[in-house]
C-alpha cells in the first residue's frame, strides 16, 4: 500500500522510512510561526520554562499582523513583546509596521515556504501553505513555545480525505467557492483531525492565489491541513521566490484515504455561507434579499492580488451602494504596491472603497471595520461565527471577492450578473 | 485526576470566538480573559460559574481560532474540567499543553444537563452523572499524552529531553 503526500512529509521530517496514520512522530519543523496574539503567551511560556535560545533564528517567525498598526495601548504592548523577542534572538524574519503583511498571505509571498515543508504556526489559518505541497497546520502558543525551543514538533499523523473537483469552475465561480461548497457538503468538523488533499481537474487548472485560499479554510471543516500536489503552477509560484529548494512529494496511486469525496466542481455556483457557520452554505443568487451595510474584501483568505484584480473587475466603472462601506484589506505591501501599479488600487478607491494598511483587522472584529449591533456584512473572510466581526447580534456572510463586489454595487447579496457585469 | 461539578451545558461547535471574544485578545492576561469566558454565548456564565464546576458540550468544541487563550480563560474561570462528544483539534492540543483537563465521552455530553452533578475520572477515563444516576466510559486519552502529562505538560517534557541530550553531549 502506498503513501499520501502528508504521510511523507511527515515520514520524511520524522525520521521514518514511512508512517500510517494514527502514528505519533517528532517532526522536525522548517518554520515555526506566531503573530500579536498568539505570540506574547508562547514567548512567555518559553522564558518560564528556562530556554534561552530559539532552535534556529532562521526558522522562527513573527508576524505583528493582527492588530496592527496598534490599535490600542494594550495591543501595541503586545506587539513590543515580539520586537523585543525578535531583537534579542536574532530572527531574520519579523517586520514592522510598513513592510509586515498578513502572515498567510506574506510567508509564502516572500519565498518562505517550500514543498516538502512541515510548517507550524500559532495561527488556525495557518494551514493556508499546503498549497505549496507542504504540511503546514495551525497550533497553539505553547506548541509554539515548545517548537521554537526544540525545532520539533508532536504530531499525530492524520487520516488523508481525498477530494476530487471534476470539471472547470463557471464564471464568477473561484476557489473561495469550492471550498465554502466542500465544507457545507460535510461540515464544520466533516474531516476533523484529518487531512483535505486537493485534486482533480478544477485545482489542477487553478492558479495558486485559488488554491492558498482552498488551503486556508480546511481549519474550518476541522481539517488538520489541507494540500495540494506539486505541479508546474506551483512550480512557476516558487520560480526566483523560495528561498530554499524543498523537496517534492506526491501521493502514491495507491495511496490509502479515509475517503474520497467526489465533486462536479463545474456544477458549483457562487456560494455564500449564512450567519453563524461556514457550513451554512447557499447560492448567492438565492440570498438577494439580504440587505447588508458593510463589504469586506481582503484578509489571509482573500486578500491577493487576484482577488483584488476579481474584485475590481466588478467595480470599474460602478460605485458602492451609498449605504455600505466596502473596505480593503490586502494581505501585503507587495499586494498594495502591485496594486497600484495596475490601477486595481485606484479602481478600488474610485468605486468607494477604504483602502486599509495590510492587517486581520476586522476579520475579527479587531479594528478597521468592527460591526455595531443589527449590522450585517459580507465578507471574503474565513468565519462568520458569532460575534466574529464585531457586535454579537451583528452578521456575517462568507463569499468570493466576485460576489463581495457585486452586494457593494447592489445593497445586497449580488452575483457580478445580477448588477449587470458581463451583459 | 477527580473532579466532581455543577454541569454548564451547551450545544455543538462551540467556537473560540463565543469563549473568549476577539475584542478581549489585546491581553494574555489570564483573569481578565477569564472575566469575558463564554460572553459571547452565555453573558451569565461568569457570574453564575462556581470553582469546580464543569462544562459539558456536544461535537466540536472549541472549533476556530488556535487561539490559547480559550483554555486558559476557561480554566482561570474555575472551571476543573470540560467533558464533550469530540474537541476540536487545536482547542485539544491546547487544553493538554495549558493544563486544562477534557474528556472526551458523547454518551454523556448528549444526556448531561445545565445544574446536574457531574463525577468525573479523567485518568481512569470514567463519567458519572449523579443527578441522572448514570456511568459512562470516556475515550482513554493517547499513551503519548498520558506522559506529556505525567512530566508536567509539554514544555517541561521538551525542557527535559533537551537536558537530557544536552547533559549526553
Amino acid at each position: 500500500m502506498g503513501s499520501t503526500i502528508i504521510e511523507k512529509i511527515l515520514a520524511r521530517a520524522g525520521e521514518r522510512a514511512a508512517v500510517k496514520p494514527g502514528e505519533i512522530v517528532e517532526a522536525k519543523v522548517d518554520l515555526a510561526l506566531a503573530n500579536d496574539i498568539t505570540a506574547p503567551i508562547g514567548i512567555a511560556e518559553f522564558e518560564k520554562a528556562g530556554f534561552e535560545r530559539v532552535f534556529d533564528p532562521a526558522k522562527v517567525v513573527l508576524v505583528p499582523d493582527h492588530f496592527t498598526p496598534n490599535k490600542d495601548i494594550k495591543a501595541a504592548a503586545q506587539s513590543k513583546i515580539l520586537r523585543d523577542f525578535a531583537r534579542r534572538h536574532g530572527l531574520e524574519h519579523y517586520w514592522e509596521v510598513g513592510r509586515v503583511g498578513i502572515e498567510h498571505v506574506l510567508l509564502p509571498e516572500q519565498g518562505l515556504v517550500s514543498p516538502g515543508d512541515v510548517i507550524v504556526g500559532a495561527d488556525s489559518h495557518t494551514c493556508t501553505y499546503g498549497a505549496l505541497a507542504a504540511f503546514s497546520t495551525g497550533v497553539g502558543s505553547t506548541d509554539f513555545a515548545a517548537a521554537m525551543a526544540w525545532g520539533r514538533i508532536w504530531l499525530r499523523v492524520p487520516e488523508s480525505i481525498k477530494f476530487v473537483y471534476h470539471g472547470r469552475l463557471g464564471r464568477h465561480v473561484v476557489g473561495k467557492d469550492l471550498i465554502l461548497h466542500t465544507i457545507g457538503l460535510i461540515g464544520v468538523d466533516g474531516a476533523l483531525y484529518q487531512a483535505m488533499e486537493f485534486t482533480g481537474e478544477a485545482v489542477e487548472t487553478m492558479g495558486m492565489d485559488g488554491r492558498l485560499t482552498m488551503c486556508n479554510m480546511a481549519i474550518e471543516a476541522g481539517g488538520k491541513c489541507g494540500v495540494v500536489g506539486y505541479d508546474e503552477t506551483t512550480k512557476e509560484y516558487l520560480s526566483g521566490r523560495a528561498k530554499r529548494p524543498g523537496t517534492v512529494f506526491a501521493s502514491d496511486a495507491d495511496a490509502e484515504y479515509a475517503r474520497v469525496v467526489e465533486v462536479d466542481a463545474d456544477a458549483v455556483p457562487p456560494t455564500v455561507s449564512k450567519p453563524h457557520l461556514p457550513s451554512n452554505t447557499a447560492p448567492a443568487t438565492e440570498l438577494a434579499g439580504v440587505e447588508i451595510d458593510q463589504v469586506l474584501l481582503g484578509s489571509c483568505t482573500n486578500g491577493r492580488l487576484e482577488d483584488l484584480h476579481q474584485a475590481a473587475m466588478v467595480l470599474r466603472g460602478r460605485t458602492v451602494h451609498p449605504r455600505v462601506r466596502l473596505v480593503v484589506l490586502p494581505g501585503s505591501q507587495q499586494v498594495c504596491l502591485e496594486a497600484i501599479a495596475d490601477g486595481t488600487m485606484k479602481t478600488l478607491i474610485e468605486a468607494g472603497a477604504a483602502f486599509s494598511t495590510p492587517t486581520c483587522g476586522a476579520c475579527l472584529g479587531g479594528h478597521m471595520g468592527v460591526l455595531a449591533a443589527g449590522e450585517r456584512a459580507v465578507a471574503t473572510t474565513n468565519r462568520n461565527f458569532v460575534g466574529r466581526m464585531g457586535h454579537v447580534e451583528s452578521e456575517v456572510y462568507l463569499a468570493n471577492p466576485y460576489v463581495a463586489a457585486a452586494s457593494a454595487v447592489a445593497g445586497h447579496i449580488a452575483t457580478p450578473e445580477m448588477i449587470g457585469v458581463g451583459e | 485526576m477527580q473532579f466532581e461539578g455543577t454541569v454548564h451545558k451547551y450545544g455543538r461547535d462551540v467556537d473560540t470566538d463565543v469563549i473568549i471574544p476577539a475584542r478581549y485578545l489585546n491581553t494574555s492576561d489570564a483573569a481578565e480573559l477569564a472575566s469575558h469566558c463564554m460572553e459571547d454565548i452565555d453573558p451569565e456564565f461568569v457570574r453564575r460559574v462556581r470553582s469546580g464546576d464543569i462544562i459539558v458540550a456536544d461535537e466540536n468544541f472549541g472549533c476556530g481560532s488556535s487561539r490559547e487563550h480559550a483554555p486558559l480563560a476557561i480554566k482561570t474561570a474555575g472551571v476543573a474540567c470540560v467533558v464533550a462528544a469530540s474537541f476540536a483539534r487545536i482547542f485539544y492540543r491546547n487544553a493538554i499543553n495549558s493544563g486544562l483537563p477534557i474528556v472526551v465521552c458523547p454518551q454523556a455530553a448528549y444526556e448531561a444537563q445545565s445544574g446536574d452533578r457531574l463525577r468525573v475520572d479523567v485518568a481512569g477515563g470514567r463519567v458519572e452523572n449523579v443527578t441522572r444516576g448514570a456511568v459512562y466510559e470516556a475515550v482513554a486519552l493517547p499513551l503519548f499524552m498520558q506522559e506529556l502529562i505525567a512530566r508536567g505538560g509539554l514544555l517541561p517534557y521538551v525542557k527535559s529531553r533537551l537536558d537530557e541530550e544536552a547533559a549526553r553531549g
